[in-house]
């Protein structure tokens, strides 16, 4: 059996720890350099709110990356033609006028002409999200339909969403605005995705906030307990009680953290909820479903999988499909966030989401990867860059910087399995106790 | 006397635990052709890697003299430059480049940054002409027949200058009237004073072809007959090859009551994916009874795993028609999930390549073909995974300090163990297990065994398919014989020697190659041919993770 070794914890949570020393560093250097509280609750807000689309990004490709390396590259470009589309239909503009207006041919300076005599009226918004839900299912059924049963390699197909949506969305903005943005989305929209739920002022303390931060820290301390009181029951190995006590005082101390910081800047923002809601549905499905396991297991071996009776392209198709739906989701965070869908939006958001899966631990060859890891790796990246921003880093050392960290990762991540390895051979000792015999025996013949 | 070109002293090469090779003796004399037979895994291939330096100096023991001089090789280019030249079972030619290209790949001409094509071109045409072929070399590989890409391949070894030219199964893939003009081609070398060493399993074409027939049987070498003073009938080759006592390396199975005929497949026939005119299941017909052990014996490339893939819900080949009936009543499985359903499980003979997740814990492996069984809906009872796991290393007495323990860590015993695990926690009615002791030491073989005498005893049905004949006749109660993708015999255990199993394939062999003249022979595929070389490298990793679990429970 194994034992219980708070070596091992330290090495499954290396990244977390990098991540907590990472947050502190630059707290510290913030503060030394610039005066600036990173931990300044508007600060920590900011954080999670312009990273949400990461989380919600990352979880999709994690899906994708665990059924063996598969990446979405079109997710960026995705992100900018949802919007424009909710845009499209939610705000009055040229391109709804020109399709669904009423123009009568009038007289204009001795001309005859179109003009328009009732504009088009924006749809609903419940409308305008099933639109939106509509495109994501035809296009993520589309790339999954080319992917699992057409086989054309991932990266190729996503490739072509990539070209063909950025060119796509750009389109229809330019064509509905001159600005090539559509703005002032409705609040009935936005207040979905964006915004804080119940406000107050800033800096007076937030009481519903502080109930839920309380009631999600009791329970995990509650769940964290149970698992282990089922474990003994069971007469299942246990990590042992203090261990357990301790997880909890850590996991509550971070959740109180950002209900305090949360609670000092005005609420809850409408995106944690959002943020939480899909990482605790995909961290069940990745652990704790069947197929969760069967994702993993076309990662691990397909050929292994698909004998074992896994429909693996059954399982390629869903990944895909529930990319481009995580893809509209996220696109209706970032356009209600901004109240504007713009051309640029979404530029290398498929970057971002995979480079903290790769972070964060998942294998780019697939099988094996966390949701827990995935947010690990995309909040370090999130740290890293606010914390450079604030301390004055120019934007291109910022670039490099990024580049390096998920160089580092990656080589430490098998440098680490390499390590494992050595470590697990006896053989290397031996050889040096019996080098050091040789060594005596020599020295005994020099003697003599 | 000829002189002798090479002499292979006392070669023994050891994987920690297996002995391939255990004091091997070659001699081959200039301007002969040697061949070597043996059962699948009696080491010819081995012996062949370690004189083309495959494994480098230091991994074995003994001499390799060559042509006068102690020979040591470091990789394959320091055996190439003494002029000997292997040519593999599987052809090496990339179907895209033209034959030219393919011939001097690795060895191009020119200078050394740029290749000078009209000299390839040239160069290649002249030795295209030596082997008798008349395509230009300018044509591509994917465009000629196998025939004549054995032939590139022989051209290819002439172009380096080979001296001693190693053809390991080079008729495997082709046809009668192909095989016979590469035979002829080799005695014309010959004549021109090459040397050959020829590794086959046709036993006709090794008595037409050979000066002198080595026999390797379990990693030594046994006799070697000469053409000229020897009887070298196919039945005397046989006798070297097999001349094995079966002793009590085989549980005994007691008071097993066969029952009814629990799975039957009849007239099946399966055409290979890729080429689809080639049948690689002819007219097959079998049927397993349950609490019956039925062997499948055959030489490699027979059609064993094929035959069992297209079983297993369709999961090998095009075009499958023939019946397939369990307990009687006719099923269509169309995929592995229909079929492990409906009963069946098909234990691979890969287990590293389709069977086991080798990133995954025993546990992932062990409730992969039957996570329903440890979920409630779509949720994973983790702990009744656990319980599971841990029931099946209990039992099976697998070695490993934890069913967390990645199967990729484990010795090949252990992960064959797991693999079974994996496919009896499924469980089915009929257990197909493709050569389930392939590249895994002699204690393990023992466990294994007696893991298949239990699974007949709780009333399951198991066809096993191997290739090493003692194992066949002493674990089946029945033994069907497969050659050329179709049975050729069935005989109960109690009747079958090895000679007489042996004999039934030579008959039908070369029957079949008369018949079959000019229609296209099976072509082993489908990893079948992993070789001695691959099982021992299994064996290798096998025993060193071996240890590496054993300290694990030491800690």
């Amino acid at each position: 059996m194994n034992q219980f070794k708070m070596k091992d914890v330290f090495k499954r949570n290396i990244m977390t720890i990098a991540l907590f020393a990472v947050y502190v560093l630059f707290v510290v250097l913030a503060l030394v350099i610039r005066g600036t509280n990173m931990l300044d609750p508007s600060v920590v807000t900011s954080l999670i709110e312009q990273n949400a689309y990461v989380f919600i990004l990352g979880t999709g490709m994690l899906m994708c990356m665990l059924t063996g390396g598969n990446i979405d590259l079109s997710v960026g470009s995705f992100v900018c033609f949802a919007g424009a589309t909710v845009g499209l239909f939610s705000v009055e503009n040229d391109l709804l006028n020109k399709w669904f207006g009423v123009w009568e041919k009038q007289m204009v300076d001795g001309q005859l002409k179109d003009v328009l005599v009732t504009p088009a009226s924006p749809w609903s918004t419940p409308v305008v999200l099933l639109v939106a839900l509509a495109i994501g299912l035809a296009y993520g059924a589309l790339l999954g339909w080319l992917i699992a049963y057409v086989r054309i390699p991932p990266w190729i197909a996503t490739l072509a969403g990539f070209l063909s949506f950025r060119g796509l969305g750009t389109q229809v903005l330019s064509t509905a605005s001159t600005t090539n943005a559509i703005s002032n989305l409705p609040g009935s929209l936005t207040n979905i995705f964006s915004g804080t739920l119940f406000p107050t002022p800033w800096g007076q303390l937030n009481i519903p906030c502080l109930i839920l931060g309380i009631l999600v820290s009791a329970a995990i301390a509650f769940l964290n307990i149970r698992t282990r009181s089922t474990k003994i029951k069971k007469g299942y190995q246990a990590d042992p009680f203090w261990f357990v006590i301790l997880k909890s005082v850590i996991e509550v101390a971070v959740v109180m953290f950002f209900t305090i910081e949360f609670a000092l800047n005005g609420g809850i923002p409408v995106v944690v909820l959002w943020i939480g809601a899909i990482l605790i549905i995909y961290g069940i499905i990745t652990e704790k479903t069947t197929i969760g396991r069967h994702f993993m297991t076309i990662g691990g071996n397909a050929e292994t999988a698909r004998l074992s009776g896994i429909n693996n392209k059954l399982v390629m198709f869903c990944a895909y499909l529930n990319m481009a739906i995580l893809t509209v989701i996220a696109s209706l965070i970032v356009t209600s966030r901004t109240g504007a869908a713009n051309s640029f939006a979404g530029q290398e958001y498929e970057l971002d989401a995979i480079a903290a899966c790769i972070v964060g631990g998942v294998s780019a060859y697939g099988g094996s990867g966390t949701i827990i890891g995935m947010v690990v790796g995309a909040t370090l990246i999130g740290v890293i860059n606010q914390g450079l921003s604030l301390v004055g880093v120019d934007q291109d050392w910022i670039k490099i910087v990024k580049g390096l960290v998920l160089l580092a990762a990656v080589v430490f991540e098998i440098m680490s399995k390499n390590a494992n390895k050595k470590a697990k051979d006896k053989k290397p000792k031996v050889k040096k106790a019996k080098k050091a015999k040789k060594a005596k025996k020599e020295q005994k013949l020099a003697v003599n | 006397m000829a002189k002798v070109l090479l002499e292979m002293k006392s070669i023994t090469k050891t994987f920690p635990g297996v002995k391939a090779l255990d004091n091997v003796n070659l001699k081959v004399e200039e301007g002969e052709i040697h061949a070597l037979v043996g059962e699948n895994g009696a080491g010819k291939s081995t012996l062949m890697n370690v004189l083309s330096g495959i494994y480098p100096i230091g991994t074995y023991e003994g001499d390799i003299i060559y042509n006068g001089e102690v020979c040591k090789f470091h990789n394959i280019k320091d055996s190439e430059k003494k002029g000997i030249v292997i040519i593999h079972q599987e052809l090496a030619l990339i179907p895209y480049m033209t034959i030219g290209e393919n011939m001097f790949l690795g060895n191009e001409q020119g200078n050394k940054w740029c290749i000078d094509w009209n000299k390839t071109y040239a160069e290649a045409d002249k030795y295209l002409e030596m082997v008798g072929l008349s395509d230009s070399s300018k044509t591509l590989i994917k465009d000629i027949g196998t025939g004549k890409q054995q032939l590139v391949e022989i051209a290819k070894a002439l172009a380096k200058h080979a001296k001693l030219l190693i053809l390991d199964e080079p008729t495997s893939s082709l046809n009668e009237t192909d095989s016979r003009a590469l035979l002829d081609l080799m005695k014309k070398l010959k004549a021109e004073g090459m040397t050959m060493i020829i590794i086959s399993h046709k036993l006709n074409e090794v008595s037409y072809v050979a000066d002198k027939i080595t026999v390797v049987r379990d990693g030594s070498t046994i006799e070697t007959l000469d053409a000229k003073t020897d009887d070298i009938s196919e039945t005397r080759i046989i006798k070297g090859m097999v001349g094995r006592e079966i002793t009590d390396r085989f549980p005994k199975r007691h008071d097993v009551p066969i029952g009814d005929v629990m799975m039957e497949v009849d007239n099946w026939t399966v055409y290979h994916p890729e080429f689809a005119e080639r049948k690689v299941c002819n007219d097959v017909s079998i049927n397993v009874r349950a609490g019956e052990v039925v062997g499948i014996y055959g030489l490699m490339g027979a059609g064993r795993t094929e035959l069992a893939m297209s079983i297993f819900g369709r999961s090998y080949g095009i075009g499958i028609s023939g019946d397939l009936k369990l307990r009687g009543k006719s099923v269509v499985l169309k995929s592995p999930k229909q079929a492990i359903e409906a009963g069946l499980a098909y234990v691979t003979e890969d287990r590293k390549g389709n069977g086991l997740v080798l990133s995954n814990s025993i546990l992932r492996n062990t409730t992969l073909a039957n996570l329903s069984g440890v979920s409630s809906g779509t949720f994973i009872d983790q702990d009744k995974e656990i319980e599971v796991a841990q029931e099946y290393v209990d039992r099976l007495k697998t070695k490993t300090p934890s069913v967390d323990q990645l199967v990729g860590n484990l010795s090949g015993g252990n992960q064959q163990k797991v693999l079974l695990a994996k496919w009896m926690f499924a469980d089915p009615d009929v257990l197909i297990l493709d050569e389930p002791t392939r590249g895994i030491d002699v204690g393990a073989k023992y466990e294994i065994y007696c893991i298949i005498n239990d699974l007949a005893k709780a009333g399951k049905s198991v066809v096993m398919i191997s290739s090493e004949l003692p194992e066949v006749i002493g674990m089946s109660d029945r033994i069907y014989i497969m050659n050329q993708a179709k049975i050729v015999g069935e005989m109960k255990a109690s009747d079958a020697t090895q000679e007489n199993i042996m004999e039934v394939i030579v008959k039908q062999g070369s029957e079949t190659t008369a018949s079959l003249a000019g229609e296209a022979e099976i072509k082993t595929d489908y990893k079948a041919e992993a070789g001695a070389g691959e099982e021992v490298s299994v064996a290798e990793e096998g025993s060193e993770t071996a240890e590496n679990t054993e300290e694990g429970s030491e800690v």
